[in-house]
């Protein structure tokens, strides 16, 4: 910090208690976008700590976002557990074969330790690299996916819904192997310096099981793994519905919830009245085509949608920026979210 | 006699409770009163294209789609004839991924169409190259794309490309997350149509058809 100037982190942390700070931070999560900065394929850039802390810091001279991230990909974590990740080279690694075939085998899953898994070291090296060449300025987020959306990579999404709707008597023992893992997970990121956790809860949102079925098994789980985790933590359901289980999610202790273009915005800000921060809502698949204009508007809605009062972070809507959005698009949104997210956003009202 | 529409409203019930007897005790009255055909049209079709636009409106969650497609599926193979033939007229079609490991948007499509009566082949993930040889080699008349990355939904222009090379005119329907997402995607890759639920592959199945026969 210098000259009285209000850092990133110091933003971002004001934005996530709720509270109003000079302006909206603008967060841009941007992952594989690394690996065009410093040249490389996207499977030989996460093969390195030292490339995914060169990326993110050039990435973050380009655009100027509040915040880096030492997320890698999702499919990571199912490495973690003996699984693989199948790399492409326009966009993220999908997740490789189910670790459980047979819903029966989910009793004989036991958690991997996070030192012996060479992948999440990978993650932590490059996590401390980050800390040490940003200092204390700027804000590194890092990411656990939920140990109840965990078995949508470890049995397949298909026979974890088979799970979830005929076989709930396998649940417990599952959600209690994955919530160890994830604490240890989530601890040792922050341990290596990340300043919050994203708490990756796809399958928990209103679009993917009823919500009396969160209420039973995901907001538990979440309740129990959060309580655990030594970072604010803000959970990401993906483009899924939250509305429906906005209170369950103000009572698992995250302290935030990106929101996707799959509600309004407004509404949920309404809803969360001052218990949760919101991130979002950006339309990460229709920006690969906005122009100048567009992406004025498409800022200046969301700020003028969330921003009043505080408690809120322009950001995409889906937790990763695809990798086909044009550079001076990306640049273009945190040009107008810093401009038109400074407070008291006044213009509001004169609009 | 059961009357469809009183069926239609117990079915969907004994669906969403997964209640699988139930819904086998409605399925055995009312085949004893109507044809396959009839009961795939008139029942089971409504029934899911229902429970796909309630999940549209947000009223219910896809776990729930998944399983009423599921149990529908093992109706129609207790129920209906094994001979294709004596299944509903349709479009000669096919289901697959194109380069995703995001198998069950089609899972849950291919589950509706075989439950609602229609056939369609199961090509599970392809390679474009793959998909375009098998779609012009099997005389495809519809194609549905299912996807959940983007990545994979761009790949669909390259498809329609390579089976305009080879002189191949089978329709391309897509769905899936960035469809939905981005209402404009499915023109910019080039697909004759889409659908933002897995039940709207059952109206363009049905469109499909009539189109054709004309």
């Amino acid at each position: 910090m210098s000259g009285g100037e209000v850092t990133s982190l110091e933003r971002v942390k004001k934005a996530l208690s709720g509270a109003q700070p000079d302006r909206i931070p603008v967060v841009l999560p941007l992952t594989m976008h690394g690996a065009r900065e410093v040249g490389l394929p996207i499977r030989e850039y996460f093969a390195k700590p030292e490339n995914v802390a060169e990326g993110q810091l050039r990435l973050h001279r380009r655009y100027g976002s509040d915040a880096l991230t030492n997320f890698h990909y999702a499919a990571l974590e199912l490495e973690a557990w003996g699984g693989e990740a199948l790399f492409r080279e326009d966009g993220p690694a999908n997740a490789g074969a189910p670790l459980v075939r047979r819903l029966e085998e989910v009793a004989k899953l036991e958690p991997p330790k996070v030192a012996d898994c060479p992948c999440l070291g990978r993650v932590l090296e490059a996590t401390r690299m980050l800390r040490q060449r940003v200092g204390g300025d700027v804000p590194i987020l890092g990411l656990v996916v939920s140990p109840f959306s965990l078995p949508a990579l470890q049995l397949g999404f298909e026979r974890y819904l088979q799970l979830l709707c005929e076989r709930d008597d396998l649940l417990p023992r599952l959600l209690s192997v994955n919530e160890e893992y994830s604490v240890e997970w989530a601890n040792a990121q922050v341990a290596a310096g990340v300043d919050a956790i994203g708490y990756y809860d796809p399958v928990c949102s209103a679009t993917i099981i009823p919500p009396e079925m969160f209420r039973g098994t995901g907001q538990g789980a979440a309740e129990r793994t959060l309580s655990r985790i030594r970072a604010p933590a803000v959970t990401l359901v993906g483009a899924g519905r939250c509305l429906p289980i906005i209170d369950g999610l103000a009572r698992t202790g995250t302290r935030g919830l990106l929101v996707g273009p799959a509600e309004e915005l407004r509404e949920v800000k309404a809803a969360t009245s001052g218990k949760l921060a919101l991130l979002g809502d950006l339309n990460s698949v229709e920006m690969r085509r906005w122009d100048h204009a567009r992406v004025e508007a498409e800022v200046k809605r969301a700020i003028s949608a969330a921003g009043p009062g505080g408690g809120f972070i322009l950001c995409d809507g889906s937790g990763e920026v695809p990798w086909q959005v044009p550079e001076e698009v990306l640049l273009a949104i945190v040009e107008a979210g810093k401009r038109w997210g400074r407070y008291p956003l006044d213009w509001i009202e004169r609009a | 006699m059961l009357a469809l529409e009183q069926g239609r409203f117990e079915l969907e019930k004994a669906l969403l409770s997964l209640d699988r007897l139930s819904a086998r005790e409605l399925m055995r009255n009312a085949s004893a009163a109507h044809a396959p055909a009839a009961l795939a049209e008139a029942l089971i079709a409504p029934t899911l294209e229902h429970l796909g636009a309630a999940w549209q409106q947000g009223t219910v969650a896809l776990s729930q789609v998944y399983m009423a497609g599921r149990i529908c599926e093992e109706l129609v193979d207790e129920f209906f004839p094994k001979d294709a033939a004596e299944r509903r007229a349709g479009p000669r079609m096919a289901i697959t991924v194109l380069e995703d490991h995001h198998e069950l948007g089609k899972r849950i499509v291919y589950s509706l169409l075989r439950a609602s009566g229609f056939e369609c082949a199961d090509y599970r993930r392809q390679t474009v190259a793959e998909c375009s040889a098998r779609v012009a080699g099997e005389g495809i008349e519809l194609l549905l794309v299912s996807t959940l990355m983007l990545p994979s939904a761009l790949k669909v222009r390259s498809l329609r490309e390579r089976l305009a090379a080879v002189g191949c005119g089978a329709k391309i329907a897509v769905g899936g997350a960035p469809f939905r997402l981005d209402s404009e995607l499915w023109k910019e890759v080039g697909a004759d149509a889409t659908g933002a639920t897995a039940s709207d592959a059952l109206a363009l199945a049905a469109r499909f058809s009539a189109e054709g026969a004309r």
